[in-house]
C-alpha cells in the first residue's frame, strides 16, 4: 500500500507578482504580466516582449546567516529561493531542518528536493566578447588561444556555476539543510510537472516524507530568445504584447516567453497531520510518457500526451467523469493547442466538451521549466475557491479548438478533482492530478 | 509490487579507452590510459591541455536509415548518448525499431522508458561565432544587428541541439520507447542518478524495461574553461598525460576532463527470465543525499552526504558493509575532494573498508561529467560478471594506507556485491548497489 501525498505549502515568483494570493487575484481578473523586454536590448529581435519578473529585494527574505553566501545566486536560483521560502513558511517548516526529528518534523535525511529547473542565464556580454574576439573570418576558424585569453579575463567561476541546472536545488538543500535526495530534471516545458510527479512517487513509496518541489527558469536572455525565435515558436505580436498569448484562439501565433518559479511542499499525509500542517490539496495521480515521434513536432494524434493523461487517471483510480477542470499546457502555438484539444477528446470522448479547460499562460506567458509548478499552484487555489481561472485573449476559438476554454472571464464551478498537463519539446509528456482535501483532514 | 526485482541485461559504453563494453573493459584490464593532449581544439591557452577523448563517431552508421536526417541535430553529447543506447540495446539482444528497423520488435513500447542524465551542453562556438560575425558594428558585437541579421545565420533548429532532454528524446524516437521518460540534470551525478530513478520506475511497476545512463563531453573550450574557473583541473601534468589523472594518489593535482556515454538496460527480473536474457547483475539498492558546501564546489570535508547515500543504498539492498567487495567511487583526483570521499567511505564501511577493493576509473578516461557514474556502473557490472577487477593506475601512494587499491595489475575476484558512488559540484550525491544473480 503506497502512502498518500498532500500539499502543505506553495510559493511563486511570476511576471504578475511574487505573492501567491496577489497573483491569483490578478489571474482571476484576467490581467496580463506581459510587456516589452527590458532585460536586454531586444529592439531588433523578431520578438521584443516577454513576461519578466519585476525587480525585488531578493536578499531581504533570506535568513541573515546565508545572505553573503547566497548573494551571487543567478536569476533562476533567486526565483527558486524566493518561491521556496514562501512555501516553506506556509508549510510551517523550520530553517534549518535538524538532523533528528523534532516536533513531528522529520529528520533531514527524510526531506528532499525535486525540481524541474532550467539552465541559468548565460554571461552573454563576456561570452560573446570572447567569441567575437577569437573569430577568424578569413579561415572560418576560432583562434582558441585568443578565446582562452579573453574568456579567462572576462568570465567568472560563479557566473558559470550558476548556469548549472542542479544549482537551484543545491541552494534549497543548502538553505534548509536537507540530507534527502536533491534531484533535478529538465524535460523542457514539462520539467516542473515531472518534478512534482516524481517527488510524489518518492513519498508514496516511503523514500522520504517531505519534498520541496516545483521549478524555476528564465530564458529571457539573448540566446534563449534567439533559440525560440529561430524555431518560430514565439509570438511576434510586438504591437500588442498583452494580447499576444492567445491559447486556443484562431489568431494565435506562438507562445510568449516568461520567467519565474513555483515551489510546492508535498508531504506524506500522516506526517502533515502529526505536525499540524495546513493541508491544501492531495496529489492523487501522475503520468509520464514519451511521444517517441519527432524532436521537432508533437505526435499528430497526441499519442504520448493521451497516454500520459490516461496513465495519470489510472494511477489516481479515476474515471472520466471525475475530472472537474483541466489546467491546459495551452502554450498558444498553432500545434500545441490543437493537439492538446485532441488529446482531451481522445481521453474524455463526449465528456470533453463538458469539462472546463483553461490556460493561465494566456496571462502569465510560458515559464518553460517553471510553468507546470506555477500552474499546479493555480489548480490548488481553484479547488480552494471553487473558481476556474480564464483563458484570456480568446475571441475566436480555432476550429480545431472546440472545447470549453473558459474564455476571458473566471467562472465559479464545483470542483473536487483537477488535472494539470505539461508537454515538453522533444515529446516528453506529464500529467498530475490533485483533489480537494477531504473534510476529515 | 514491492517484490519486483530489477536486473541489468545490457550495457553500452563509449570512453577514451574503448567503444562498446568489451573494448572498454579489456582496455581497462590491459592498463590502457586514454588521456592525451587535446585534439578537439587547440588547448594551448588553457592551464590544462589534456583530456580523455572518444574517437570520432559516424552517426549515420549508428542510427537507422530513416533517422539519418536528424543526426544534424545531434551535438556531441547527444551523439554519445545515442551511440551508447544503441550498444546497450544490442547487447541486451532487444529488437527495437532502432536495432531491428526492418524486422519484428520484441519490446512493448508503452512499457519501456528512458531516463538519460545530461550536463550543461554548450553550443558549438564556431557556429555561433560565425553567425555573430554578421552582427558586428563599429568593431563590436551589436545586439540590434544580431536580432535583425546575425541570428538568421543559425540553423532554425539550432536550440534543439543543446536542450539537455534531447539525449532522452532522440533515443525514445529511434527505438520507439513510449513509456516513462525523464532527463536528469544534476551535473556529474546525472548519469548515476538517472539509473537510480529508472530502477525505481521498474520497482514501482511503471515500466518493465528502462534505458538509463548518461552522456557528456567536457572536451570543448567552454566546458574546460568552466572546470578551470572552479579550480578543479590539474595543471602540472600537461607533458605527462598518461600520469595526469591520479585519483586517491598523494601526487594528485586535479581532475582531467573527458567525454563519454554509458547506458544500461534495466529489466524486471521475470521479464528478463521469460525472454532468456543474459543477466549481468541485479540492482538492489539506491541512495541519494546532499553534501553541504559553502561555495558549492568543495565538498564538506567529512563527505557526510556521500556517506549517507552509501548507507541508504546498502540499507535498501539489505547489505552490511562487510559484504561489499568492490567500490567504484567518483575519484576525481582533486586532493580535497578525494579526501572527503575517503572520509565518507570510512563512515559508511567502518573497519570493513580495508577489505573493499577500490577502483577509480578516471585515471584512464578522465572526468566525463554527466556520464561519470554511468560509466562507473557499467565498469562495476563488467567486473562482477567477468570476475576481474582492473587496476587503478596512477595510484602508487594512496592518500590513506588502509585503502585496498591495486595499482598496476588487474586481479581475479569473485564479486557478489559491489557499489558505485558519485557526487557533484552543487552538492548532490548518489550511490547504487549491485549483486550477482545466483
Amino acid at each position: 500500500m503506497t502512502k498518500r501525498v498532500v500539499i502543505t505549502g506553495m510559493g511563486m515568483v511570476t511576471p504578475l507578482g511574487n505573492e501567491v494570493e496577489q497573483v491569483w487575484q490578478r489571474l482571476l481578473n484576467g490581467e496580463s504580466g506581459v510587456g516589452p523586454t527590458s532585460l536586454f536590448d531586444a529592439g531588433a529581435f523578431p520578438t521584443r516582449f516577454s513576461g519578466q519578473v519585476g525587480d525585488y529585494d531578493y536578499l531581504a527574505d533570506l535568513p541573515e546567516n546565508v545572505r553573503d553566501k547566497f548573494a551571487p545566486a543567478g536569476r533562476n536560483c533567486r526565483f527558486m529561493i524566493t518561491a521556496a521560502l514562501q512555501a516553506w513558511r506556509q508549510a510551517k517548516l523550520p530553517i534549518p531542518i535538524a538532523a533528528d526529528s523534532i516536533g513531528g518534523v522529520p529528520p533531514a535525511d527524510r526531506i528532499g528536493a525535486y525540481l524541474g529547473a532550467g539552465e541559468g542565464q548565460v554571461d552573454f556580454d563576456n561570452f560573446m566578447l570572447a567569441n567575437i574576439d577569437a573569430w577568424q573570418a578569413d579561415k572560418k576558424e576560432m583562434d582558441w588561444r585568443r578565446w582562452a585569453k579573453t574568456a579567462f579575463r572576462q568570465m567568472t567561476a560563479r557566473c558559470e556555476l550558476e548556469q548549472e541546472p542542479n544549482m537551484p536545488g543545491a541552494y534549497l538543500s543548502r538553505l534548509f539543510k536537507l540530507r534527502g535526495p536533491c534531484m533535478s530534471c529538465l524535460t523542457a516545458c514539462a520539467a516542473s510537472t515531472q518534478a512534482i510527479g516524481e517527488a510524489t512517487e518518492l513519498i508514496r513509496h516511503g523514500d522520504v516524507d517531505i519534498v520541496i518541489t516545483g521549478g524555476s527558469h528564465s530564458m529571457i536572455h539573448p540566446l534563449g530568445v534567439t533559440g525560440f525565435n529561430r524555431l518560430t515558436a514565439l509570438s511576434v505580436r510586438n504591437d500588442s504584447p498583452t494580447t499576444a498569448s492567445r491559447p486556443f484562439d484562431k489568431d494565435r501565433d506562438g507562445f510568449v516567453l516568461s520567467e519565474g518559479a513555483g515551489a510546492i511542499i508535498i508531504e506524506e499525509l500522516e506526517c502533515a497531520r502529526n505536525r499540524g500542517a495546513n493541508i491544501l490539496a492531495e496529489v492523487i495521480g501522475y503520468g509520464s510518457t514519451a511521444d517517441a515521434f519527432r524532436v521537432t513536432d508533437q505526435h499528430e494524434d497526441g499519442r504520448g500526451g493521451t497516454a500520459a493523461v490516461r496513465m495519470a487517471m489510472k494511477d489516481a483510480g479515476l474515471s472520466i467523469d471525475d475530472i472537474d477542470y483541466i489546467s491546459a499546457h495551452g502554450t498558444g502555438t498553432i500545434e500545441n493547442d490543437s493537439i492538446e484539444s485532441k488529446i482531451i477528446k481522445n481521453v474524455f470522448g463526449s465528456r470533453a466538451y463538458k469539462i472546463p479547460v483553461s490556460s493561465v499562460k494566456s496571462m502569465l506567458g510560458h515559464l518553460i521549466a517553471a510553468a507546470g509548478a506555477v500552474e499546479l499552484i493555480t489548480c490548488v487555489l481553484a479547488l480552494r475557491d471553487q473558481i476556474v481561472p480564464p483563458t484570456t485573449n480568446l475571441s475566436n476559438p480555432d476550429c480545431d479548438c472546440d472545447l470549453d476554454y473558459v474564455p476571458n472571464h473566471a467562472r465559479k464551478a464545483k470542483m473536487n478533482v483537477i488535472m494539470s498537463n505539461s508537454f515538453g519539446f522533444g515529446g516528453q509528456n506529464n500529467t498530475v492530478i490533485i483533489r480537494k482535501p477531504p473534510v476529515d483532514f | 509490487m514491492t517484490d519486483r526485482r530489477v536486473v541489468i541485461t545490457g550495457a553500452g559504453v563509449l570512453s577514451a579507452v574503448g567503444i562498446g563494453r568489451e573494448q572498454h573493459f579489456q582496455s581497462m584490464l590491459d592498463g590502457t590510459i586514454g588521456i592525451d593532449r587535446i585534439r578537439a581544439f587547440d588547448p594551448f591557452g588553457f592551464p590544462s591541455q589534456i583530456a580523455g577523448e572518444v574517437s570520432e563517431l559516424t552517426m549515420k552508421d549508428i542510427v537507422p536509415r530513416a533517422y539519418r536526417k536528424a543526426t544534424k541535430l545531434m551535438s556531441r553529447d547527444i551523439q554519445l548518448a545515442v551511440a551508447a543506447a544503441d550498444c546497450a540495446l544490442r547487447d541486451a539482444g532487444l529488437n527495437t525499431k532502432g536495432t531491428n528497423p526492418d524486422g519484428p520488435i520484441d519490446i512493448d513500447p508503452t512499457r519501456t522508458g528512458v531516463n538519460i542524465g545530461a550536463g550543461l551542453i554548450c553550443c558549438d562556438l564556431i557556429e555561433l561565432s560565425s553567425a555573430a560575425a554578421h552582427a558586428i558594428e563599429d568593431g563590436k558585437f551589436s545586439l540590434r544587428k544580431w536580432g535583425a541579421e546575425g541570428m538568421n545565420e543559425l540553423t532554425p533548429l539550432w536550440l534543439l541541439k543543446y536542450l539537455p532532454n534531447m539525449l532522452s528524446c532522440h533515443i525514445t524516437i529511434i527505438h520507439d520507447l513510449q513509456g516513462p521518460s525523464n532527463s536528469i540534470t544534476i551535473a556529474e551525478v546525472s548519469g548515476l542518478m538517472a539509473i537510480g530513478e529508472a530502477y525505481r520506475y521498474i520497482v514501482r511497476g511503471k515500466a518493465d524495461v528502462m534505458i538509463a545512463g548518461g552522456a557528456e563531453s567536457k572536451v570543448n573550450p567552454m566546458a574546460l574553461l568552466r572546470q578551470c574557473l572552479i579550480k578543479r583541473v590539474g595543471t602540472s601534468y600537461n607533458d605527462k598525460p598518461k600520469e595526469a589523472s591520479r585519483p586517491f594518489d598523494r601526487d594528485a593535482d586535479g581532475t582531467v576532463i573527458g567525454e563519454g556515454g554509458a547506458i544500461v538496460v534495466l529489466e524486471e527480473l521475470e521479464c528478463a527470465r521469460r525472454r532468456g536474457a543474459t543477466i549481468y547483475a541485479e540492482l538492489t539498492g539506491f541512495g541519494a543525499s546532499y553534501n553541504f558546501s559553502d561555495d558549492f564546489v568543495e565538498p564538506e570535508p567529512q563527505g557526510t552526504g556521500i556517506a549517507i547515500a552509501l548507507q541508504k543504498a546498502m540499507q535498501q539492498a539489505h547489505l552490511a558493509p562487510g559484504q561489499i567487495q568492490l567500490l567504484v567511487p567518483h575519484g576525481v583526483a582533486v586532493p580535497s575532494h578525494d579526501r572527503a570521499e575517503v572520509n565518507a567511505a570510512k563512515t559508511a564501511f567502518g573497519s570493513c573498508l580495508k577489505d573493499v577493493h577500490i577502483l577509480a576509473t578516471k585515471s584512464r578516461i578522465g572526468n566525463c561529467g554527466a556520464a561519470c557514474g554511468a560509466i562507473d556502473m557499467v565498469t562495476a557490472v563488467l567486473a562482477m560478471s567477468k570476475g576481474r577487477i582492473p587496476a587503478n593506475m596512477n595510484c602508487p601512494n594512496p592518500v590513506e594506507n588502509e585503502l585496498k587499491i591495486t595499482n598496476t595489475n588487474s586481479i581475479d575476484a569473485d564479486i557478489d556485491h559491489a557499489m558505485v558512488s558519485c557526487y557533484t559540484y552543487g552538492g548532490q550525491t548518489a550511490a547504487l548497489a549491485i549483486s550477482k544473480m545466483k
